[in-house]
């Protein structure tokens, strides 16, 4: 087992080195520009692209997860809260929800004619992102003075509390009869996004969609990058590697921790108010506690910490759960001449698939270069250097 | 003895109005917390008073605190299934700092293997008192030993590869095990809750102190939860294996080097963290005499939170968590609705962690040092 793992540790530094230094960039820009072309190979509303919109936007939860546990180290399983202000602040403000509300912004064609509040999708991003900072710095003022579990199972409350109250909306009235959610009904009929130029978003036609959801991927993608290698992101790890240390040399502990938390709720919200808009309701059932351990999962597949092994993870996930389970396993059994459906394994087939994952590779798929460092080339140099000073 | 007794006289400590009302909080805010809703709710029955039943179409209002007493009775033996679930977390956690999210379908495991063995027994409605004290008593040791045997295997499969791995890792093969034992209580019994013989009679009141009644339920929860947690103390304190696990669980490596063979010691953990589940998956197929696949998520997620709330890898902690929970949860069922109850049980939570980050009965990890 070691020598094979060895071996293959041989064949990947040789490659590595036969590769030209600027392989790896190359690598993401045919990566990005086959997600752009992508559309083109399949029909304009396939089951393939519908899973392939659910799976990047999951993967830009993934990116926002990322940052608060990747990056600051703060486990937070209570992802799902932001996923359902997101959505909520779409339902709130695209659809006619508040009925007794005349605002409109930026909005043309029927939207612009009915009752409630219907603002610009690009506002509604806006706003979905403000509400998560706001919520992400909430939830994190208990926290800061916990460590480690503790803040886990604060954040799995926070997510518990906002899944309760999105069930429970409906008996709790903002005035003018109008309640805050729709509960398990859901908030129907919400707006589709609207562009001059591109028209109105409709189901039929699913490339305007995948292109709006690719571009919050790569924004919120650029957004990451430029945030790790910036202050705030190194004061992130050095507050995730050692508190104390960070602390003492300067780093203000409550804003950095803060900042993560709101940065990485804010993705959360835009890719939830995308998934409202895109399910074309808001229903309370969706945010269950399940939901954030899914996209935690992602982020640990991909490899704690890493940008692309988040990204990898969202989609790897999201095409398990929307594409191989549902679509391509499904007809398996009766092809082999058995009489059950895959989706009453389904979570079965999940949960071995993830035990199977994170045993065969317990560091992620794409680890973070520093802990393959720490993993890998590291240790050994300091084997070394031990061997060297005990021999005389 | 002039320079034995002098003591240096320190500077008085200036009064900071703010340090004042956090040491304050520090010391009350937890007790004001904890006590709120049942003295709210008592004074409110005392004052208000309360309907209790009708008679001749007038209801019957009374002023007393034997709703109160039901609310707590209740929520006590509630409590004692969640206090024996999270057990099993905090042992778990303690030794090796995993939060074991398949914990709580183990004890699901439990319910199911409980019920489908006194059916094969032929308990039911009509056994008399004897056979079912022996057939349920046969039943607890079968669905202990199934779900200790069960919480093992998980160890080895899915725990035990990922020792040395990045400290996330097992939590998500915890999880992977979660829902591969959610889907096999799907298949076993179906995606609905399904009722099982009330063969304790559970509901039926044994005797009544000062208008509480005491159903046989709640004597059968506390029965079964007070000898085995005492056990399980004495098992820890008093015997070679449970100093082992005490050892293991400060220190692994220098535990190690003491000759303590920790992969049994960790073993040991799961295999008594799962029986505890066990007992209290009889317990409860019992006392709510329905069972679902999905009763274990729920009540691991009470569970976890008991055993953070009491101090997570201290036993006496996750029993006093689990206690306080099934208490909150009954008030919170009988006053505001159930459906509100999770909040409620999770706003606890939170009030807690502020006050007192380290549970109520304060941590026993590495970490804690």
């Amino acid at each position: 087992m070691s020598e094979l793992a060895a071996q293959l540790r041989e064949w990947r530094e040789a490659i590595g080195a036969r590769l030209p230094p600027w392989w790896s960039r190359g690598l993401a820009a045919t990566a990005i520009f086959i997600g752009i072309v992508l559309p083109f190979f399949f029909s304009q509303n396939s089951g393939f692209m519908n899973a392939t919109i659910i799976a990047v936007a999951f993967a830009v939860m993934s990116l926002g997860l990322n940052v608060v546990v990747g990056f600051a180290g703060l486990l937070d399983l209570g992802y799902v809260a932001f996923y359902a202000l997101g959505a909520y602040a779409l339902g709130w403000f695209g659809s006619s929800f508040f009925f007794q509300a005349h605002v409109h912004v930026g909005v043309s064609g029927v939207a612009a004619t009915e009752i409630g509040v219907h603002l610009n999708f690009v506002l509604i991003l806006i706003a979905a992102a403000a509400i998560c900072a706001i919520a992400g710095m909430l939830i994190g003022l208990p926290t800061l003075r916990l460590r480690g579990d503790y803040i886990a199972i604060v954040t799995l409350a926070f997510g518990e509390i906002i899944d309760r109250v999105a069930v429970n909306g409906q008996s709790v009235h903002v005035g003018g009869g109008m309640t805050l959610t729709a509960g398990n009904l859901g908030i129907s009929a919400v707006d589709s996004p609207s562009f001059p130029g591109i028209g109105q978003f409709n189901l039929l036609d699913l490339r305007p969609w995948y292109w709006l959801i690719l571009a919050i991927l790569f924004v919120v993608l650029f957004v990451n990058l430029r945030l790790r290698d910036s202050r705030l992101g190194r004061a992130w790890v050095a507050l995730r590697e050692d508190e104390v240390a960070a602390v003492s040399m300067g780093i203000p502990s409550v804003r950095t921790k803060l900042s993560a938390y709101a940065i990485g709720a804010m993705f959360g919200g835009m890719s939830g108010a995308f998934l409202g808009t895109y399910y074309t309701e808001v229903n309370a059932g969706q945010f269950q506690f399940g939901f954030s351990i899914f996209i935690l999962a992602m982020v640990i597949i991909g490899g704690l910490g890493s940008i692309w092994g988040a990204v990898v993870g969202g989609l790897l996930l999201g095409y398990i759960n929307n594409y191989l389970i549902p679509d391509v396993l499904n007809d398996l059994p009766s092809k082999l001449g058995l009489n059950f459906s895959t989706t009453t394994i389904e979570y079965g087939i999940f949960g071995f698939l993830l035990v199977l994952v994170m045993v065969l590779r317990p560091q992620g798929l794409i680890p973070e270069r520093r802990r393959r460092m720490e993993m890998t080339a590291e240790i050994a140099a300091e084997d070394a250097q031990l061997v060297e000073s005990t021999v005389p | 003895m002039e320079a034995s007794s002098f003591t240096p006289r320190l500077p008085a400590p200036a009064v900071r109005p703010l340090a004042a009302i956090r040491r304050v909080t520090g010391r009350w805010g937890l007790l004001v917390a904890l006590a709120a809703l049942p003295v709210y709710y008592g004074i409110r029955d005392l004052t208000h008073g309360y309907a209790a039943g009708a008679i001749h179409g007038h209801a019957l209002i009374h002023h007393d605190l034997s709703r109160l007493g039901v609310n707590v009775v209740e929520g006590l033996s509630n409590g004692a299934i969640w206090a024996l679930i999270a057990i099993g977390y905090t042992l778990v956690y303690g030794i090796i700092e995993l939060i074991n999210f398949a914990h709580g379908d183990v004890f699901m495991i439990g319910s199911f293997t409980a019920a489908g063995f006194w059916g094969t027994l032929g308990l039911g409605l009509a056994t008399g008192p004897l056979g079912l004290v022996v057939g349920l008593i046969a039943t607890l040791i079968v669905s202990m030993l199934v779900c200790g045997s069960l919480n093992v295997l998980i160890e080895r499969v899915a725990y035990r590869p990922l020792r040395g791995a990045p400290k996330l890792a097992p939590l998500i093969t915890a999880v992977g095990f979660s829902f591969i034992l959610q889907n096999v209580g799907l298949l076993w019994l179906g995606g609905s809750p399904q009722g099982v013989n009330d063969l304790v009679h559970q509901s039926q009141t044994v005797f009544t102190i000062s208008g509480v009644p005491i159903q046989r339920g709640y004597l059968l929860a506390l029965l079964v939860m007070i000898p085995l947690v005492l056990g399980l103390a004495w098992f820890i304190t008093n015997t070679r294996p449970g100093r082992a696990m005490r050892a293991t669980a400060q220190d692994p490596e220098a535990a190690r080097l003491m000759g303590i063979d920790v992969n049994r010691t960790i073993s040991l953990t799961f295999l008594l963290g799962g029986m505890l589940a066990g007992a209290a998956g009889l317990v409860y197929a019992l006392y709510e005499t329905n069972i679902w696949y999905f009763q274990g998520f729920e009540a691991g997620l009470i569970a976890f939170t008991a055993a953070v709330m009491g101090g997570i890898g201290n036993v006496r902690g996750a029993v006093l968590g689990g206690l306080i929970i099934g208490v909150i949860q009954s008030l919170s069922d009988s006053r505001m609705g159930p459906q509100w109850t999770e909040a409620v049980v999770f706003g606890y939570l939170i009030v807690i962690m502020i006050l007192r980050p380290r549970g109520l009965l304060g941590e026993e990890t590495r970490e804690a040092g």
